[in-house]
């Protein structure tokens, strides 16, 4: 405070910060991405390591015994599926109850906004069928979860056999302290939806949840998926137990389908790690659940989906073995004597056995932020200081201001009314681009959206020339230091709740904010504003991940692959409640807009 | 300056019936920002339902409210938004006259200064031109108004927004000088929310100078004055107590209504620094901590009054202040009151220091609190030392604002600027 008390050395503070502001804010952007760039660097990772003390040891015995016949149950699943024609309920119903466990199902339905080109659905109606396993000796208080989707065609049967394996088996078990409920679940993500909504509590407090997809009667590898609604992962420590199960059993485990190296001081080695830890910054930044676990995680349980991978390696591993690997993570979660809360919830994985936690990756936001803090302070102190050539700075500081609040609040009200019309009119005008157009549902709510978003731009953005006359230089830099503030707070506000959409973000927008004046040249300036405007971030995002998928895709592909997620991002908030496009929609395009209006500011 | 007024009240009206109707009030009325266990509706609700049913509506351990709030809402629960609404104008329209009082002494003063040549040349940017200030009245109720915290406030039908209306109405009778009605005001304020007890220093040091009676505890004309004000007040105080008292036919109110603003039992967390001091503190040194924290909102009249004695109007806002920062259950509608006194003194803001990063600071918490809130509550991620990492925060930036606010009033008028011209004082 001593600093900030003293008038001379303060004084001295704020010339050096805004004299050197634009070299600062360059070294600032370079070392927030070096800094990001040195999270995927093994040295400067933690270890994982358990911090449960009731999951501490892998000291359990498995002895799941009955691969062989949890396959054969999910070909006799597989047959009842084709007969039917969907998902076999009294099939299972049956088989679950001769397993000695609680049946119930629960049918629903739902109506999408509009179809879903992907998936091939617009009325969903389906049956959730799940059997609870009492626990022999405890309360009805506490749950734990396995569930496997009910898919289309030939997927997920041996998941839907070894789950019913599975319950044969711990039946006869007695050391069971919590119920266990296996669930299969009709129409993925929107069925597990529906069961959560309802049974939140019918078997107890759920603790932790797996969700199971396998799909070939021997797998090379078992994959990981962390990524939940909104960016949000379960605690740590489940990926640590998966982990360690792995280790013990000899089952070879990745995380986003990458092996783990041990090569880390090599260029291979480090681009490794990088790529899988930009995987995963990818998949969190969209915000949608990559697996059936996502939604588990809004309701504070600990979920994962664990995936079969059958890829080309020689190594295999029988479902007798994965059998063992979930009886072994079962019974460890079976002795957790609260829920999962003593690892962390925050954080990034390079590898399976490395993690960057919430105090190594926010320093490279914050150095991004910094710079946002920074010009605001510059422009604060052009704006304190009285322009040359008045005398009495009170009576036109004063005179100015009035007009300036005009003027600042028309480009505010007017680009957050753009975010409200990108927000809502893509789903209400999908009937009228129908009835106008040539274009499928889909097609017609993305067109609209891309179309409200360009309109965006093309507005007279010199509204406050009509309320004001010309614009001053006093009234667009207020109007800069509202909107760096403003973003400041909603990048800060939004890496808070999910990082790596924050980061992602921070990345593009932040050198937009800092540059934008009226005085830039103004073609190449609007080329690079454009470049860097959220929707075209979005467009690199989709080629960037397939790229770190190393599955390239031509422009037209991936055209048509944004267009799609666009859909995406729009069904999942009417159907979950992601939290992504309304962002997007409703606050950082705005925010953008506001940029925007300065560049031309007349 | 009445049509820009009356355009402001349309606005401000236009924006909370809006609001009342978008799905946006249910959230609204759950933030534990926005209200506090005294001031939620839907404990009012919950109360008025006992009290049809003919139990005591302080039976539970819901209703914390005073018996008058209960009895007015028992006839006006059909009307409560529009009773906010006209709430949120009555306090608008009462600061914006009395600032407008206000301004006028003060404009009179300087002129009987500047014409008596007492300015020194160095302080003729402190004096304030006709135009600038035929705008503060203005301001003063815009900043009250469309203020999202008391917007907020509003649509949440707060209670809170009651309590600022009678502080309000307090002010203008005591600027218009109504001595009669600014002790009225004064009980109910108190009766309301105990804490409001404080403002009597500045209301009998502004009386007393109004009335050109010298402060000096040696005189009985002072003493005389004080006894009058102390019977008004605690006269009409008596009354309310005893008026309760019959409405409902017990003493049940005291203990749930002043009882549970002073021993704060109830620590859902808020914007103040209770809640997370006393769910951690071993719970025999509870009581100790309990005087002090009480203590501590009480104990700033004294040096406050003394060195601020010449600037009764000034004393308000940081006693306001003051309370809004430290009380047992603040919400942001406390805390919307004393902003909406700020353009007043605009004048002195290109004084005040780090007024930059306060105002960051300030803007950076507001957002970060649901933020918080939605990471420790629903996503489970969080804990609650993030979300009163963000309280401490904000509060120390609003302490740090009325330090320096404080610290410039006082240097201002020290070093000759306002004392000599006479600009801020009233006498």
């Amino acid at each position: 405070m001593g600093l900030l008390s003293d008038p001379n050395r303060r004084r001295a503070l704020i010339s050096l910060l805004t004299r050197l502001n634009a070299p600062i804010c360059v070294v600032c952007y370079m070392a927030g991405v070096v800094w990001f760039m040195g999270l995927a660097f093994e040295p400067f990772t933690l270890r994982t390591y358990m911090s449960e003390n009731a999951m501490g040891s892998t000291m359990v015995e498995e002895r799941f015994p009955s691969g062989e016949r949890a396959l054969a149950t999910g070909r006799e699943f597989a047959a009842h599926k084709k007969k039917v024609g969907g998902m076999p309920v009294d099939w299972l119903v049956k088989t679950m109850q001769a397993r000695g466990l609680e049946v119930f199902t629960q049918t629903f339905s739902r109506t999408l906004p509009f179809p879903d080109e992907n998936k091939e659905r617009y009325m969903v109606k389906g049956t959730n069928v799940y059997g609870i396993l009492r626990a022999p000796r405890a309360p009805r208080t506490e749950a734990l979860v396995l569930s496997a989707p009910c898919t289309q065609g030939d997927h997920n049967n041996q998941a839907v056999g070894l789950l019913l394996g599975l319950a044969q088996y711990f039946r006869n078990q007695i050391y069971w302290a919590k119920d266990i409920i296996f669930l299969i679940n009709e129409h993925d993500l929107i069925g597990m939806q529906a069961w959560l909504e309802v049974n939140m509590g019918r078997g107890g407090s759920i603790q932790a949840a797996l969700s199971l997809e396998l799909s070939s009667d021997v797998i090379t590898s078992m994959d990981l998926v962390l990524e939940g609604l909104n960016g949000q992962l379960p605690n740590l420590d489940l990926a640590n137990l998966f982990y360690a199960f792995c280790q013990k059993i000899g089952v070879l485990c990745t995380i986003q389908g990458k092996l783990q190296r041990n090569d880390w001081d090599s260029v291979s080695g480090y681009s490794h790690s990088v790529q899988t830890m930009m995987l995963m910054v990818m998949k969190q930044a969209s915000g949608r659940p990559w697996g059936d676990h996502g939604l588990f995680l809004r309701y504070h349980i600990e979920a994962a989906t664990i995936k079969g991978i059958n890829s080309f390696r020689q190594y295999k591993t029988d479902t007798n073995t994965i059998g063992r690997l979930l009886e072994g993570m079962y019974r460890k979660l079976n002795n957790l004597l609260e829920r999962l809360h003593q690892s962390y919830f925050f954080y990034l994985m390079p590898s399976l056995s490395h993690f960057v936690s919430i105090g190594y990756y926010m320093p490279a936001f914050g150095l991004l932020a910094v710079i946002l803090l920074l010009r605001a302070l510059d422009l604060w102190v052009q704006l304190a200081s009285p322009p040359p050539g008045t005398e009495d700075g009170v009576v036109d500081t004063e005179q100015m201001w009035s007009p300036d609040v005009l003027s600042v609040l028309t480009p505010l009200v007017i680009s957050h009314l753009t975010g409200v019309a990108l927000y809502y009119l893509p789903i209400h005008f999908q009937k009228m681009a129908l009835e106008h157009f040539p274009v499928s549902d889909t097609e017609a709510v993305v067109l609209t959206a891309i179309a409200v978003y360009t309109a965006g731009l093309a507005l007279p953005h010199n509204t406050h020339r009509f309320v004001s006359g010309e614009g001053t230089e006093h009234g667009w830099r207020v109007l800069k230091l509202v909107a760096v503030l403003y973003l400041a707070v909603l990048l800060g506000c939004t890496a808070l709740i999910n990082f790596s959409l924050g980061f992602i973000l921070a990345l593009t927008l932040v050198p937009v904010a800092a540059f934008v004046t009226p005085h830039v040249p103004k073609v190449p300036s609007a080329f690079v504003l454009v470049i860097l405007s959220p929707a075209c971030t979005l467009l690199f995002s989709v080629f960037f991940f397939q790229e770190l998928q190393e599955v390239p895709i031509s422009f037209q592909d991936g055209w048509v692959l944004y267009l799609s997620v666009i859909s995406q991002g729009i069904l999942d908030h009417s159907l979950y409640g992601s939290l992504v496009y309304p962002l997007i929609a409703l606050l950082v395009y705005p925010c953008w807009l506001l940029f925007w209006n300065i560049l031309f500011w007349e | 300056m009445a049509a820009p007024l009356t355009l402001l009240l349309i606005l401000a009206v236009t924006i909370r019936a809006a609001l009342y109707r978008s799905s946006l009030a249910d959230l609204i009325a759950e933030r534990v920002e926005v209200v506090s266990p005294l001031t939620a509706w839907k404990r009012v609700v919950e109360g008025l339902a006992l009290l049809d049913l003919g139990v005591s509506p302080y039976a539970g351990d819901v209703f914390h409210e005073t018996p008058l709030i209960i009895y007015l809402f028992h006839f006006l629960v059909d009307y409560a938004e529009i009773t906010f609404m006209v709430t949120d104008v009555i306090t608008a329209v009462a600061l914006y006259l009395a600032v407008k009082d206000y301004n006028k002494q003060v404009f009179r003063k300087q002129k009987y200064a500047l014409e008596a040549e007492r300015y020194p040349l160095d302080c003729l940017e402190l004096i304030r031109s006709p135009k600038e200030m035929y705008y503060i009245p203005l301001k003063v109720a815009m900043f009250y108004l469309l203020n999202p915290f008391t917007i907020l406030s509003c649509v949440a039908k707060s209670t809170c927004g009651l309590n600022n209306a009678v502080i309000a109405l307090f002010i203008l009778t005591t600027i218009k000088g109504n001595v009669l009605l600014s002790a009225i005001f004064l009980s109910l304020a108190t009766y309301q929310s105990i804490y409001p007890l404080t403002l009597c220093a500045p209301a009998l040091l502004y009386l007393t100078q109004r009335q050109y009676i010298p402060v000096n505890f040696r005189r009985f004309s002072f003493w005389w004055f004080v006894a009058q004000y102390a019977f008004m007040y605690l006269g009409s105080l008596f009354v309310m107590i005893c008026l309760s008292f019959f409405l409902l036919g017990s003493w049940d109110y005291l203990p749930s209504v002043y009882g549970f603003i002073l021993s704060v039992p109830d620590l859902t967390p808020n914007i103040g620094l209770f809640w997370y001091f006393f769910a951690e503190m071993f719970e025999h040194f509870r009581l100790f901590f309990l005087c002090v924290f009480q203590i501590n909102i009480f104990f700033y009249t004294i040096p406050l009054s003394i060195k601020l004695k010449e600037h009764p109007v000034f004393l308000i806002f940081m006693q306001l202040a003051v309370i809004s920062i430290f009380k047992s259950y603040p919400t942001v509608g406390d805390i919307a009151l004393y902003l909406a006194f700020l353009p007043v003194w605009s004048h002195l803001h290109r004084f005040l220091r780090n007024i930059f990063l306060v105002s960051c600071v300030l803007l950076a918490c507001s957002a970060l609190f649901p933020v918080l809130w939605h990471l420790w509550i629903y996503a489970g991620s969080a804990n609650s030392n993030f979300y009163y990492a963000i309280t401490l925060l904000f509060n120390v930036a609003q302490v740090g604002r009325t330090v320096t606010e404080t610290k410039v009033h006082l240097a201002a008028s020290v070093s000759g600027f306002v004392y000599r011209s006479c600009c801020l004082t009233v006498t």
